[in-house]
């Protein structure tokens, strides 16, 4: 009997209500996260990664409503009157947004943002707050940690803030940290950074929420990948056996779609033709139809479930037959 | 051989710093320093370095919009000067830039085709009604994008649709030479890879020289013939793209090739996994020796009290370290290996 | 980019079609709307309905002032001079209203200009034009306004040139702000780089992205010009008999408002409303208008 997951979300389904209509973002989504696991959630802009966490957590802006259940350590946080949700969100359960210099205030200095976490919940004490502010900042690899407190954001670099956004996310040591995207704009040697910085605190217990749009990024932290199109899960698997053999075509597309330095150089970098569908707009098939190289009749009549097979699940009326050779291939046409 | 049509000499770029202290001497800066470049026609060029390293400067030097405090901007043989408008406007009309904010590059009040128009008109001069809506249309196309778009507004496009719009603007009145400044970094990695594709066909067809800025060498490479890799303002590696990718020379190069995300968990796994130090976390270089010396794993004080020159290490490699004769030249990034 | 709230497709209309709808949707915008649109109506075509002209005295009338009353065809009552001040008071809105929208037209093209300018080009410009700016807001107005007064006499047009010559000072710092802001945006480096000359730039890129703010600015700014108006005229200095004003109105019902309360409270109603009317459009303009909707 496996223990309980973590934070788990059954059937989400996050709607927008503007001018002109309904706009559904995310068609009931389920997912988990096991203690100490990492999670990537993997999609394009407008695929609905983002919404589904920003929904789970009652963090969706106007004129956005959740629907559907989700439970962190066994307890309903998104029904109910929401106390079990301020009890968990902040303490147990971290949020890290995508642009760190939206997250910290411009005009308050980082130790005083850092200690705010836990001054605020009345969890320490102002002396115990600087201290675990030192130690958290030590543990994001910020150097001389001391005299980081006095300064102000935007005396930081881009990497650093990002940092310290993540710092401030592990004050109350949870046990859970969703970063959105994390290390989209950042140079490729600040990315390096912060995923380890995320690793060495995954490393440490931390289960971990990934959202990004970058597979390579996830292929050196994640444990499970759950790509995302359309609002829909399309595929979710252990992330060897994702990159390995992918089973969905659009995964594979996206895989393609990162430049590798061992491809040869002259081959026309792969793109992924076409658009992702705008949000909200429903059809009756398979959403990736259009764009899609496997796509058969079937597929714009029937959407296809999600099926679980062994550990991972596929949402594909004709996905990739599963390839015993290493990812290296996994992104070529049949 | 011929003149390269753009040839860039010694060229340093510098910005006041303002001091807190009114009583010290002006400090400066030095966003680039003592840098050569060249394009031929048609070559595609790219630039790598993270920022802050003056890959920026240099482009809006180029363009007219940094003022050097030393050396030549040399269009077609004829020394550029910031201040002649008359030079300015005819670099201008062949040299045409796409910038890395997608949305915030194009005016929020103007439609697409009113963006693309206004470009056409300013470049090419007046056009007829009609033979320029033609065009505008006809260059949407090009990019990829519906001609139907042209009545639409940025904020109602895409990321991705945007930087198209971006492109067709830049190439509608046929530039020679189209520079790129981090063009798809705010990207998807998805869409990415259409623009890096689209850009190369464009190259192809108008048979445009294209200059790159990026952080990322795995894109540069799909793109760029040559590449120049650039620190704290310097060049410190050029070479063609097979060198650059089989045998790195210089340190920071090989640092950046490990930084690369590689889309494979096995790989990924057996990495070494101390990343290079964030250059916001390593101390200040000395003025005296190599701006890389603190974050590079094989500095010692020659390095940090002279300053390495660019030396050729091979036909057309040319790398600016003390140490890369003893750097054992392989395609495995680690910037710590010295050759026992 | 990550995916954000989805955003709505513009409407047929553009930009501004897409903001009058907002506007359309906010319902105090549109009863605001309603009051200003029928006050203006009936200060065009009031006074046609009634028998009474503008400084026709009704020498049948014992006092002068009477209260209103339907049938003597005084439906606001009379002044003191026994003139019908429903026609009176229509005519007032009429030179209020032309005073504050000329005004207000006078300082916005001069304020935009001025601010769009100082703000593009920055620099020592910039500095020298925004000093004179504020040389300008030092100087006492009021002993201004009565200098020019004396010396040119009180005509309609010098009063709303002498309000428009401080007006548009306000109107150029913030638009100069603005420009300030907008200069650093990318796509104006773009139209740079395009080689478009400063002042093409400033009219093609700046101004229209500063209207937005101007028009709420503007909106705002005609109550206080009429306000404005209305001290001058409460001061004696403003438009001359047998022309009138809220203001004068006002002012005069103000001496007479214990015998005559209607003299006052007609004028300052009709005031009160269009000033109300007019601020809360400003304000729903301002939230239509904002460019960050999404």
């Amino acid at each position: 009997m496996e223990p309980r997951p973590l934070f788990e979300i059954r059937d989400l389904v996050v709607e927008f209500s503007t001018a002109r209509a309904i706009v559904r973002a995310v068609h009931g989504v389920s997912l988990e996260v096991a203690r100490g696991e990492c999670l990537a959630v993997v999609g394009e802009s407008g695929s609905g990664k983002s919404q589904l966490f920003l929904g789970s957590l009652g963090l969706l802006a106007a004129g956005g409503v959740a629907r559907g259940s989700v439970l962190f350590d066994g307890r309903e946080v998104l029904g109910g009157d929401g106390a079990a949700r301020r009890e968990v969100l902040g303490t147990r359960l971290s949020f890290v947004f995508q642009d760190p210099m939206n997250t910290l205030t411009p005009h308050l200095a980082v130790g005083r943002q850092l200690a705010e976490v836990v001054l605020d919940r009345g969890l320490m004490g102002p002396d115990a707050a600087r201290a675990r502010s030192i130690q958290v900042l030590r543990s994001v690899r910020m150097p001389e940690p001391e005299s980081r407190l006095r300064h102000y954001p935007h005396e930081l670099s881009g990497g650093q803030r990002q940092r310290v956004a993540i710092a401030m996310a592990l004050m109350t040591d949870p046990e859970l940290l969703v970063a959105d995207e994390p290390t989209t704009a950042l140079d490729v040697t600040v990315q390096a950074q912060v995923i380890e910085v995320l690793r060495e605190a995954r490393d440490r217990g931390l289960a971990l929420v990934l959202i990004t749009h970058d597979l390579g990024v996830v292929a050196g932290i994640a444990d499970r990948v759950a790509v995302m199109y359309a609002g829909r899960v399309v595929e979710c698997a252990p992330v060897r056996e994702l990159f390995a053999a992918t089973a969905h075509p659009y995964t594979a597309a996206l895989l393609a779609t990162v430049p590798r330095l061992d491809a040869p150089p002259d081959r026309r970098l792969k793109g992924v033709e076409g658009q992702p569908p705008s949000p909200g707009a429903d059809v009756p098939g398979c959403a990736f139809a259009p764009r899609c190289p496997r796509v058969v009749p079937r597929c714009w009549e029937e959407r296809p479930a999600l099926q679980s097979l062994g550990g991972r699940s596929v949402a594909c009326h004709a996905p990739l037959p599963a390839s015993a050779e290493s990812g290296r291939s996994g992104g070529e046409e049949p | 051989m011929s003149v390269p049509m753009l040839q860039i000499r010694g060229l340093r770029v510098r910005f006041p710093v303002r001091g807190a202290r009114l009583a010290a001497t002006r400090r400066w800066l030095t966003a680039v320093d003592a840098v050569d470049l060249e394009v031929a026609d048609g070559q595609a060029v790219g630039i790598v370095g993270e920022s802050g390293c003056g890959k920026s400067t240099l482009a809006r030097a180029i363009l007219g919009l940094e003022a050097p405090a030393d050396g030549s901007i040399e269009w077609r043989g004829t020394r550029v000067h910031r201040n002649d408008g008359a030079a300015l406007r005819s670099l201008r009309r062949e040299v045409q830039v796409v910038f890395q904010d997608p949305v915030g590059s194009l005016d929020p009040r103007m439609t697409v085709g009113e963006s693309v128009t206004e470009a056409l008109e300013a470049l090419a001069g007046r056009q007829a009604g009609d033979a320029g809506a033609a065009r505008v249309g006809a260059t949407l196309e090009e990019v990829g994008l519906d001609p139907s778009l042209v009545k639409r507004y940025p904020h109602e496009l895409s990321g991705g649709q945007c930087q198209r719009v971006a492109i067709a603007r830049a190439i509608v009145a046929r530039p020679k030479l189209l520079i790129c400044d981090e063009a798809v970094s705010a990207l998807d990695v998805s869409v990415q890879a259409q623009i890096v594709n689209l850009l190369d066909e464009l190259r192809a067809r108008h048979g445009m020289a294209l200059l790159f800025i990026s952080h990322n060498l795995a894109v540069v490479r799909h793109l760029c013939e040559e590449i120049l890799v650039m620190y704290l303002g310097r060049v410190v590696e050029r070479a063609p793209r097979e060198s650059i990718f089989a045998a790195p020379r210089h340190p920071y190069t090989r640092a950046l090739l490990a930084a690369v995300p590689v889309p494979d968990p096995v790989v990924a796994a057996a990495r070494p996994r101390d990343p290079l130090r964030a250059a916001s976390d390593s101390g200040l270089p000395s003025p005296m020796g190599c701006a890389f010396a603190p974050r590079c794993g094989a500095a010692d004080d020659m390095c940090r009290s002279s300053i390495p020159p660019l030396e050729e290490v091979r036909a057309r490699e040319f790398a600016a370290c003390h140490h890369w004769r003893a750097l054992a030249p392989s395609a495995s990034p680690d910037s710590r290996r010295r050759a026992t | 980019m990550a995916g954000s709230t989805p955003a709505s497709a513009t409407t047929e209309g553009g930009l501004w079609g897409d903001a009058g709808q907002r506007l359309r949707s906010n319902r105090l915008v549109v009863a605001a709307s309603i009051a200003i649109a029928l006050l203006v109506v009936t200060a065009l075509f009031g006074p046609w309905l009634s028998p009474w002209r503008l400084d026709q005295v009704d020498w049948s009338l014992n006092p002068l002032a009477t209260a209103p009353s339907l049938s003597n065809a005084h439906w606001f009552g009379t002044d003191g001079n026994g003139r019908d001040l429903f026609v009176r008071v229509w005519q007032g809105t009429r030179v209020s209203l032309l005073v504050a929208l000329l005004a207000t037209a006078v300082s916005v093209v001069i304020g935009v200009a001025w601010g769009a300018t100082a703000g593009y080009l920055g620099g020592r410009t910039d500095g020298w034009m925004m000093r004179f700016v504020d040389v300008l807001y030092a100087l006492p107005y009021m002993f201004f306004v009565i200098i020019l007064t004396v010396v040119f006499g009180r005509s309609l047009w010098l009063i709303f040139l002498a309000i428009g010559a401080v007006g548009w000072l306000t109107m150029a710092r913030i638009v100069r702000g603005q420009a300030l802001a907008l200069r650093r945006r990318e796509f104006v480096t773009a139209a740079v780089t395009l080689g478009l000359p400063a002042h093409r730039i400033i009219s093609r890129h700046i101004v229209p992205n500063v209207l937005g703010t101007v028009i709420v600015y503007a909106t705002l700014t005609v109550p206080q010009v009429i306000l404005f108006e209305s001290f001058l005229s409460f001061l004696g200095l403003g438009v001359q008999e047998p022309l009138t004003s809220l203001g004068r109105l006002v002012a005069e019902g103000a001496l007479e408002m214990e015998t005559a309360p209607w003299q006052l409270l007609v004028p300052a109603a009709v005031l009160a409303t269009l000033l109300l009317a007019l601020n809360f459009l400003g304000d729903g303009l301002r939230d239509a208008l904002d460019p960050r909707q999404r």
